[in-house]
Formats: structure tokens, C-alpha cells, sequence
């Protein structure tokens, strides 16, 4: 399994048969590897890596950080779960460090979001603070650069 | 005007261009062609080593080494050795050259008379030849066989040996084959060697790229073998440092002696630099060296099982990074096919023949690039192959 979880990581849009190769399987061991995965929540979801800004379409990212205050009834895990609920939210991650719960979002413009900031999370009651950095520029995401392919420049040499 | 024709060397000027550069040169003008034609690793050198060769010019140490190599990493050569391949060497058995390449000149140089014989198996590496062959010697081929895996077999070596013979040229791990050579391949090799004087130049400058539950031997770890064996390895392909320039001998005392005082006049010592940093590969870059052999491997499987599905019949290689299919069935040399396979889907793979006669029929392709690469230069392939009815 673990395997076929570094194949997937990087190569997800291959057919199935060329997966079942590198992992020397018939492709439907591969098929129900897959299924397993999926099932058992090892594999959440499969992500398009867009470049907004290369396809001309406006689109902002922001990452927020928030602190928020835990109570007994309601620990970091129900306060995230509520962020989570929003669909403008993509990512909710618990962090160690000088803030509680790092937020990132995206909008079609800095309004928004600066909107969807001050309506929708601020006045939640265990949000304390939160603090809204805009994305300028990506230039590596999931593993994959954003400023063009590396030109192979080996030679041959033999 | 100087007629340059009369000025150069006869032996310069009847050397033979490598086949590889002539389609290297031809892909190189076509601006959308993709290649599975090069035979170094696409993955950059680990962190760690360029690390240390930053910290060893920061520290300035930019002389000459001793003309052997940097002791420190001769002495890290044989404990890699004897802690990978079971071969004991003490420092005074190990010159530090500038790639394999060097060290498989020097050898030769070392070891060959005019007129003797060396055996060279084939197909394999286009260097073996040119070299023998300046150096006065007389390349002997053994043409191996895909039914024998592209081992050499006692047999034909038996057959091939004559009171000339000097040298025999044990390419294993092989390119372009992938063909490797296992403890009883080797045993019986050296059953025929023990009673001879012949020496042994072994080049393992892939054994580290040895996939499956298979490892690597080198010959020199057979009973009787060392004394007539001379080691060959370096850095390009275990560590992807082929810009680096680094590689290794190890044998016996007299033959590196002898290669040292050849390499002391041309050479003077190998890139400081990169001595520094291949001491850290060898000290510590095993689990780097695992992750790259990781991806290697799926990627053979991948490119082997389509290039059978596609009816180009591939041999599943041992080790290196290159598959040798048999292109036999398409009724095409192997120049023909590569030809127009780069000219009518511009992807640019390299004739067997380049690697010597008896690698005709086959071509070979490197699988030292990312999946998503092989994934369409093989669909182009498979168009190439639908389209033409073959
Ligand atoms: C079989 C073999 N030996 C030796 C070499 C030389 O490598 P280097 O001089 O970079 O160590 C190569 C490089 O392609 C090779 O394929």
C-alpha cells in the first residue's frame, strides 16, 4: 500500500494499467488497492494543480492566522471543524507556534475575502484574532514549480 | 593552407565518431523532440554532497591533491567497497580518477602491449574499443546473446581466448543491455581466468543500479580474482555526478602504480572539489542512493511492460537504467527505426548497433527521466508503431 501511495502522490492521472506495472501488479490488484485507499480515507481526493494566473483569470489567495480559545465544551478540534464547514475555506490546519489554527482561503478578489474575513470568521465566538497575509505570487505548490518546466540541458555524451 | 589531413595522427583520425552523438546531433535540431537518449541520471546531485564541496571551497581548498586522490576518501573507497561488495583493499590499491572513464584508459594503458588481445563483450559502452585501439592493442568481441541474458558465458570466452590475450573487459552491470552477471555467471568466468594470466578490467560503474532481490558482485570478491582484477567505479551514476567528474581503480598495487604514473603525467590529480564532496557520498548518502534506485525500478517496470504490450519485444533488465529492446520484428534496422521514429514522432532513442554489431536489431532507451516523460515519449512510440502496421 504504502508503495502505491508514493506512485499515486505523484502520478494520479496515469492509467491504471501503467500504475499496476510500476508496482509489478496486475491492473486489478491496482484497481482494488485503489478502492481500499480511498475507502479507508488514505486517499482523500485528487487536486488539479491550476495556474490561475497563467490562464489570465483573477483569483486571491489568502492564508489567515487565527487564535482562537478552546473551551471545555469546545476544544481546537470543534472550532476547526466549524471553519472547515465554510466553502470558501480550503485548507484548516492546527499549528504549533505563536498561533492557533492557520486558515487559507481563495476569492475572486482581495474584497471577498476581506469580506468573507470580517462577516463570516471574526465574529465567531472563539475566534480571538485573526491576522490576513494575501498570496502575491506562486511559485511552487504540491511539489510542482510554477515558473516553468526545467529544461533538460544533459547531453549525450557517450 | 595546412592540410590538416597529413598533420593529424593516423590513429586520431581513423577513430570512428560515436553512433550516439550523430543522433544526438540530429535530435538537437528538432525543437519539439523528446529523448530517451541520454545515459546519465536525471536527479540532481543530493544536497549534502554539493553541501560539502561549497564548504570545501569556502574553506579554500582549491590545490592539487595528492596525485592518487585525497587520502581521506581512498580510505572511505575501501571501507565502501569491502562494506558493499565484500572487496578488501588497503589505500595504496586505489587511484581516484577523473570519472570511470579515466580509470578504464589508464588500465588499459597499463595492462597492453601492441599487439595483444583484449575481449571486449558486446554490445556494451562505445569507450573500450577506441581506447584499446590507441593504445596499440587488438579489440577481440564476443557478440552476447539476449537468450543468455547478455551474459558473457565460459564458453564463448574459452573460445575467444588466445596465447595474445592480455585483457578481458567484464561490463557488468551493462550498458545498454541491463544485463547483469550473478556469483555463479562470474564463478565460471573465473574458473576459466585462474589458470591464465589474464586480467580482468571489471567495470561497475552501475552496482549500485541492481534492481529486485539481486545485488551486485564483483568479480575481485571470487577466490583468486583480486590479483587479477582491476576495479572500476565512480560517482556519475550511483550518486548522479556525472558533471563531477569523479571516479575510482582498485586492484592490485603494481597495476595502480603503474596507472598512477600515467595519470600523474596527464592528469596531475582529480577535481579537488569534487573529492571533498565524494567522501560525504560515500560516508553518507546510502539512503539517497536507495530512493533514486526506488524510482528507477518502477520506472523500468513501467517502460518494460509497455514496450512488450506494444509487441517490441524487451528483455527485463537486472541493472543500469537502460531497456535494450528487439526491434527484429519490424523488419528495420535499428538505424532505420531510430531514424524515423525521431522524424516521424521526434522521439529520439539510440541504434543498438552504436554499442557494437551485435547490438543490431535492438535499440536502446534510457529510463533516467521522469514518469510523465517516458509516459508519452512510449505513447509516441506506440503511435509510431500503429501508424506504420509494424
Ligand atoms: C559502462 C560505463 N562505464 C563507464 C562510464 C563512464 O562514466 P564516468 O566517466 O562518468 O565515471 C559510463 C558512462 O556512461 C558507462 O556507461
Amino acid at each position: 500500500m504504502e508503495e502505491f501511495l508514493r506512485i499515486m502522490e505523484k502520478n494520479a492521472r496515469l492509467p491504471l494499467e501503467e500504475i499496476a506495472a510500476m508496482l509489478d501488479q496486475t491492473p486489478e490488484e491496482t484497481a482494488a488497492l485503489m478502492d481500499e485507499a480511498e475507502e479507508k480515507g488514505y486517499i482523500h481526493g485528487y487536486e488539479t494543480l491550476v495556474d490561475w494566473d497563467q490562464a489570465g483569470v483573477n483569483r486571491v489567495e489568502a492564508m489567515i492566522e487565527l487564535h482562537v480559545s478552546p473551551r471545555k465544551s469546545c476544544g481546537f478540534d470543534d472550532i476547526a471543524q466549524n471553519i472547515a464547514a465554510f466553502n470558501e475555506v480550503d485548507n484548516v490546519y492546527l499549528m504549533s507556534g505563536s498561533y492557533d489554527l492557520m486558515v487559507t482561503i481563495k476569492g475572486h478578489n482581495f474584497q471577498e475575502i476581506a469580506l468573507f474575513v470580517a462577516q463570516r470568521l471574526s465574529p465567531l465566538d472563539d475566534v480571538i484574532s485573526t491576522a490576513t497575509s494575501f498570496v502575491l505570487k506562486t511559485y511552487k505548490r504540491a511539489g510542482r514549480t510554477y515558473f516553468g518546466e526545467e529544461i533538460d540541458d544533459r547531453e549525450w555524451n557517450e | 593552407m595546412m592540410d590538416y589531413d597529413r598533420i593529424l595522427s593516423k590513429k586520431a583520425t581513423e577513430m570512428r565518431p560515436s553512433g550516439i552523438r550523430k543522433f544526438f546531433n540530429l535530435a538537437a535540431e528538432m525543437p519539439h523532440c523528446i529523448s530517451l537518449g541520454v545515459g546519465e541520471p536525471d536527479f540532481r546531485t543530493p544536497w549534502t554532497i554539493r553541501d560539502t564541496a561549497i564548504a570545501a571551497l569556502e574553506q579554500g581548498k582549491t590545490r592539487y591533491t595528492a596525485n592518487a586522490g585525497l587520502r581521506e576518501l581512498r580510505e572511505e573507497v575501501c571501507r565502501y567497497l569491502k562494506r558493499r561488495f565484500a572487496l578488501t583493499y588497503q589505500n595504496e590499491n586505489v587511484l581516484v580518477t577523473v570519472g570511470g572513464s579515466e580509470a578504464i584508459d589508464l588500465a588499459i594503458r597499463a595492462l597492453v602491449e601492441p599487439g595483444e588481445e583484449v575481449i571486449i563483450p558486446e554490445p556494451c559502452f562505445v569507450c573500450y574499443e577506441p581506447i584499446t585501439t590507441l593504445t596499440g592493442g587488438v579489440p577481440v568481441h564476443i557478440a552476447t546473446k539476449e537468450e543468455d541474458e547478455f551474459r558473457l558465458t565460459p564458453e564463448e570466452l574459452k573460445c575467444a581466448i588466445t596465447p595474445k590475450t592480455k585483457l578481458l573487459i567484464l561490463p557488468y552491470p551493462n550498458n545498454p543491455t541491463g544485463g547483469i552477471m550473478r556469483r555463479e555467471d562470474l564463478e565460471a568466468i573465473a574458473e576459466v581466468l585462474r589458470e591464465t594470466d589474464i586480467m580482468v578490467l571489471s567495470d561497475e560503474i552501475y552496482s549500485e543500479l541492481v534492481y529486485g532481490e539481486e545485488r551486485h558482485v564483483s568479480i575481485a570478491s571470487l577466490p583468486g580474482m583480486a590479483e587479477r582484477t582491476v576495479v572500476i567505479n565512480g560517482f556519475s551514476k550511483t550518486y548522479a555526478m556525472t558533471g563531477w567528474r569523479l571516479g575510482y581503480a582498485a586492484g592490485p598495487k603494481a597495476v595502480i602504480s603503474a596507472m598512477t604514473k600515467i595519470h600523474q603525467s596527464c592528469i596531475m590529480s582529480a577535481p579537488t572539489t569534487s573529492q571533498y564532496a565524494a567522501i560525504t557520498a560515500l560516508k553518507s548518502c546510502d539512503e539517497a542512493v536507495e530512493a533514486m534506485r526506488t524510482e528507477y525500478s518502477r520506472r523500468k517496470r513501467l517502460v518494460v511492460k509497455r514496450l512488450n504490450e506494444m509487441g517490441l519485444h524487451t528483455f527485463d533488465p537486472k541493472g543500469a537504467f537502460y531497456v535494450f529492446p528487439c526491434i527484429k520484428s519490424t523488419g528495420l534496422s535499428s538505424e532505420e527505426f531510430c531514424e524515423r521514429l525521431l522524424h516521424e514522432k521526434e522521439v529520439a532513442i539510440v541504434p543498438g548497433g552504436a554499442f557494437g554489431e551485435s547490438g543490431e536489431g535492438y535499440v536502446r532507451i534510457s529510463y533516467a527521466y521522469s514518469v510523465s516523460h517516458l509516459h508519452t515519449a512510449l505513447n509516441r512510440i506506440e503511435e509510431f508503431l500503429t501508424e506504420n502496421g509494424i
